[in-house]
């Protein structure tokens, strides 16, 4: 090896917890930039093979009952490649062991085989049978959390028939990758399943013998999907057709861009983050060893080392720390996106999941810390090598203090010498403090950032399930209900009170802005499920005009005032005008909502309802439950105290993966900063600090004066890291802000309080293990050193 | 008559700094021969180091003309300034400058991996006497074996010249006649042109030519009929 790189090697590690701090933070980004990516690309590739392998349609249309032959009449739309009929129901569930009612999803298979379209993934099992009875095929999640296997049974409400149907195989399909019960907005496994049954079996159950209800739809290549989707809702309008869509609006497909979304914010925040702190540690290293080694530098040069020779060891010095950084961080990646990986196959059900790990990330990952790094020295090594060789050759001149600062700042001299000496010393090497003060401001902003998510999520409980929808429990019929439905549902066994209220598909539209939504009636003097404003305070509907959430008026470029187009795909078909005349909050899905009456106004099919919020006495639940499992016009129940216990207990699983990892990226910053910075102290004051000892200043006195720089950069810091963390958190919410949902943007004054706590004591900590240096100070040699 | 191999001519060195500009080098006309030991005395201050820094390569004057054989030293560009100091010169500092996290041994590799034809570093130990500290790092070895250390370093890459500024400036005087000695063998023994810095007057003793410096000048040079040995001066 050469000398050189023997130097090299050996000055590493001199240093060598300097260098895992910085290793650390680099870490910390090549991890992030891994996971977000590569989770990215598993997220989008996974699906990509999947849709691909097992045919996932591009159109979803429904319809009340079409005629068989209408899918022939599509075939013929131009850009049509494939269209599949076939027949789609909620159905109840009535499952052993269980006292509420689940819901189900029963799904049409032709004859014998798999569908062209959305073809099954077979777990395990075979199709169903046509003449043995009610055989079905099962999600996979659904039969996991009753742990059902081919040949395990439950009853089923079909039609309003009770029915046992007989488990003959497991599936999983690509539009269910993320399975969603009606009314839910959180996987629920135990109360909504998908079943498959042979096409004979529906028609005969739900009387639709040689009708459909739903068509699903592959395009050509090239096709224009507005102009399919168009002529599809003309061919099936006479047939009830509830409007087609495409992949966009399809539930499964839809949440998992959101994901993907979230994924793309976290890649955009975090690693610069990390990319600029590690550039800094860096540089303020760099700048300490090239200071330290002057002399060194100007002998290398003297005896006959060039310029870039130079510049390379010191290059050379940085990637050494960067390849540490990049092995810790590919190692962190690896574990970290195996968590991730577990999150995701709980709530995705893919019959495969790849991790990409693909080395291009990798490689990207590790030349942007590097990058980062070597931008970082870029500075100290451009001095190095320019260093002229003679002057390096003399001891560096005594440091001169600025004199501008404690002449001009009368201030100063109010505080006792050391602070003096401290303040001075801070002046001195603006660029060092400042960087400090940054990267601590830095790092309790990540800190916030990561724990505000439980001041959001309290916040969205209390909205969700406090202020809007109140009610125990949520009634929906299969098919929309004359309002005397209403009084049936009040008289259920234990029902204390019940509330009316209708949802019609519609696309809303302002002019080429438009979205497919559910419009919602409710009754003007609602009193258990609500729209809230935009300060979460209940708003009372109008008698004319439409509320819609925020996020569907920005979507659509809406104010309030103004009027936007209503097509309604069911009751009469209309296209009204409505005024927008209010904007209010709502963190899930796309929100409008009108007075239940006008609705129904405007559909022009006569008063009608398609589900009932309930007040129950929790005593007879038992009761109720009994009595709806037998309710042929019951599509589903949702039930708010599951729904809230099912949301914490989901959120809470997954922010408390997010929260740790955040928190340790945080604290990881904070100390690679922290004691960075402290350590450089430690060097450039060796000195002075020994010859106060020499006079007899204890070491507690010495670790104070070098210690309280970084105690007033970590006082200073405090202020700006709260901005930062409020801007981060802002930035966070943002990348959480789909269509899908959102989060609100609520910090609480205890999370402000609670992250700087976490940072004071990760400084301190930083701190105590430069201290404990202090006290292995070797008075002799430094001062025998020249510095 | 032997070779020339440096030669000055009224070269003069002016830093600015500020608006004060400090004249170290008032024209100063010089040759020196090929196996010459020169010495050179002068107060403080009398330009000696910058005219050394000059001749060596890591410095330039601001005007007149500094030649190494038939390599013009003024207005040269960095790269070939470090070449010529690759190649041609071996410096020896008052304060040895070693890499303190390299041992003696590989101090002096350093300046052998790039030379052109080095000896090997054990042989250049062995120049010094030190072949028994070759696993040393300077931190564990005196002053003067350090010193010994910087002229293996420089002599190493058997240099044609060899530019010692105050080499027992920092050592007493025993220890400093073991540093002269080991220059006056490599002078004497690969026939390298030398030049010694030096605050004491005795040291003239040994050399072929002595120069005196004052005030940016050459003030005088005397040349020596008979030479001492290191040992035989008085400090
Ligand atoms: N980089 C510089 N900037 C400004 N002035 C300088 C610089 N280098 C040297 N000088 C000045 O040039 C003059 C000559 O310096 P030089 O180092 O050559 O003296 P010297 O004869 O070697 O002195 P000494 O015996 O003390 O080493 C001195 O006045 C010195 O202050
Ligand atoms: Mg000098």
């Amino acid at each position: 090896m050469k000398a050189l790189d023997k130097k090299l090697l050996r000055d590493l590690r001199h240093i060598w917890t300097q260098v895992l701090a910085v290793a650390l933070v680099m870490a910390a980004g090549v991890a992030t930039i891994l996971i977000a990516i590569g989770a990215h690309r598993s997220l989008d590739g996974t699906r990509n093979v999947y849709y691909e392998r097992y045919r996932f349609a591009d159109v979803f249309t429904s319809a009340t009952r079409a005629p068989v032959s209408v899918v022939e009449r599509i075939l013929r739309i131009p850009g049509v490649s494939i269209a599949e009929g076939r027949i789609v129901k909620p159905v109840l569930l009535d499952i052993e062991g269980m006292s509420e009612p689940a819901s189900g999803l029963a799904i049409s298979l032709p004859p014998g085989r798999q569908p062209h379209l959305n073809a099954l993934f077979m777990r395990s099992g075979r199709l169903p049978k046509a003449d043995a009875g009610f055989e079905v095929v099962i999600s996979e999640s659904f039969a996991e959390a009753h742990r059902f296997t081919a040949g395990s049974k439950f009853k089923a409400l079909l039609n309003g028939r009770k029915r046992e149907l007989k488990v003959t195989g497991i599936a999983l399909s690509p539009e269910y990758i993320y399975a969603l019960g009606p009314g839910e907005f959180l996987p629920d496994d135990r109360r909504f399943g998908v079943l498959w049954m042979a096409e004979e079996t529906m028609e005969a159950a739900f009387d639709l013998d040689g009708a459909i209800n739903n068509v699903t739809i592959k395009l050509l290549k090239g096709a224009s999907q507005p102009a399919v989707i168009a002529a599809v809702d003309r061919l099936l309008a006479r047939y009830g057709g509830l409007g087609a869509y495409g992949r966009k609006d399809q539930a499964s497909h839809e949440f998992l861009d959101s994901e993907l979304q979230e994924l793309e914010a976290m890649r955009n925040v975090l690693p610069p983050i990390f990319m600029i702190v590690t550039a800094f540690l860096v540089n303020m290293i760099m700048s300490r060893i090239i200071a330290l080694e002057r002399e060194q530098i100007g002998l290398l040069k003297a005896v006959g080392y060039s310029r870039s020779g130079i510049a390379w060891h010191y290059i050379k010095f940085v990637l050494c720390i960067s390849a540490v950084g990049i092995m810790i961080g590919y190692g962190l990646g690896q574990w970290l996106g195996r968590g991730l990986t577990r999150i995701y196959a709980e709530f995705f059900r893919y019959p495969f999941l790849i991790f990409d790990s693909s080395t291009d990330i990798f490689l990207a990952a590790a030349a942007i810390s590097a990058t980062a790094g070597l931008a970082g020295a870029s500075g100290s090594v451009w001095q190095a090598a320019t260093l002229p060789a003679a002057v390096a050759m003399r001891p560096p001149a005594p440091v001169a203090y600025s004199s501008l600062f404690s002449r001009h700042l009368k201030v100063i001299t109010a505080f006792n010498q050391v602070t003096r000496m401290t303040l001075r010393h801070m002046v001195r090497k603006p660029l060092r403090a400042g960087g400090t003060l940054l990267g601590i401001a830095l790092s309790l902003s990540v800190l916030i950032s990561s724990l505000f998510a439980f001041d959001s999520i309290d916040f969205m409980i209390d909205t969700l399930y406090f202020r809007t929808d109140r009610q125990h429990a949520t009634l929906s019929f299969a098919d929309d209900r004359h309002p005397r439905a209403l009084q049936e549902a009040a008289h259920l066994p234990g029902v204390m009170r019940a509330e009316p209220a209708r949802a019609i598909p519609a696309r809303i539209r302002n002019g080429n802005k438009s979205r497919r939504i559910a419009v919602i009636g409710k009754p003007r003097n609602a009193d258990m499920s609500l729209v809230v404003d935009l300060d979460i305070r209940p708003v009372k509907l109008p008698r004319q005009g439409l509320v819609i959430s925020d996020k569907l008026a920005s979507l659509l470029d809406a104010t309030t005032g103004q009027y936007v187009t209503l097509e309604l795909l069911d009751g009469k078909r209309r296209s009204v005008e409505v005024i927008v005349s209010a904007k209010v909050r709502s963190y899930i899905g796309l929100l409008a909502a009108m007075d239940l009456d006008a609705l129904n106004e405007i559909a022009g099919d006569g008063p009608r309802i398609s589900s009932v919020s309930l007040a129950i006495d929790t005593n007879r639940t038992d009761a109720l439950y009994e009595k709806v499992k037998a309710l042929p016009a019951v599509a589903s129940i949702t039930l708010q105290r599951v729904s809230l216990a099912l949301f914490r207990d989901t959120l809470a699983q997954n922010i408390a993966m997010m929260m740790t990892v955040y928190t340790s990226l945080g604290v990881i910053i904070a100390f690679g900063v922290a004691y960075n910075s402290a350590r450089i102290q430690l060097s450039e004051r060796a000195r002075e600090l020994a010859s106060l000892r020499v006079l007899g200043f204890t070491r507690q006195e010495v670790a104070r004066i070098l210690l309280n720089e970084l105690a007033i950069l970590t006082a200073l810091a405090l202020p700006l890291g709260w901005l930062g963390g409020y801007g981060l958190a802002w930035l966070t919410a943002q990348g959480l802000d789909t269509e899908v949902h959102r989060i609100p943007f609520i910090i609480d004054r205890d999370t402000y309080a609670w992250a700087s706590v976490v940072l004071v004591a990760a400084v301190a900590v930083s701190a105590l293990i430069v201290r404990l240096r202090i006290n292995k100070l070797d008075l002799i040699a430094v001062l025998k050193t020249r510095d | 008559m032997a070779a020339v191999v440096f030669k000055a001519e009224d070269v003069t060195k002016t830093y600015v700094t500020g608006d004060v500009a400090v004249h170290a080098l008032r024209g100063v006309d010089l040759e020196l021969f090929e196996g010459e030991l020169a010495v050179m005395l002068g107060p403080s201050g009398s330009g000696k180091s910058t005219l050394l820094n000059i001749l060596g390569g890591i410095d330039t004057a601001t005007s007149g003309s500094a030649r190494f054989k038939d390599l013009d030293l003024t207005g040269q560009d960095e790269r070939t300034l470090t070449f010529y100091r690759r190649n041609h010169v071996g410096f020896v500092f008052q304060f040895y400058n070693l890499i303190p996290s390299l041992t003696a041994l590989e101090n002096v590799a350093l300046v052998t991996e790039i030379a052109r034809d080095p000896m090997s570093p054990a042989e250049a130990l062995e120049l010094v006497a030190l072949s028994d500290r070759a696993n040393h790092f300077p931190a564990q070895l005196s002053g003067g074996e350090q010193q010994r250390v910087a002229i293996a370093r420089a002599i190493a890459k058997r240099p044609e010249v060899l530019l010692c500024d105050e080499p027992t400036g920092a050592l007493d005087s025993k220890t400093g006649v073991l540093v002269l000695d080991a220059l006056m063998s490599v002078n004497r023994e690969l026939s390298t042109t030398t030049a010694i810095i030096t605050h004491n007057a005795e040291t003239r003793k040994i050399a072929h030519r002595v120069f005196y410096f004052h005030d940016g000048r050459i003030a005088r040079c005397e040349t020596n009929e008979t030479r001492l040995e290191p040992r035989e001066i008085v400090w």
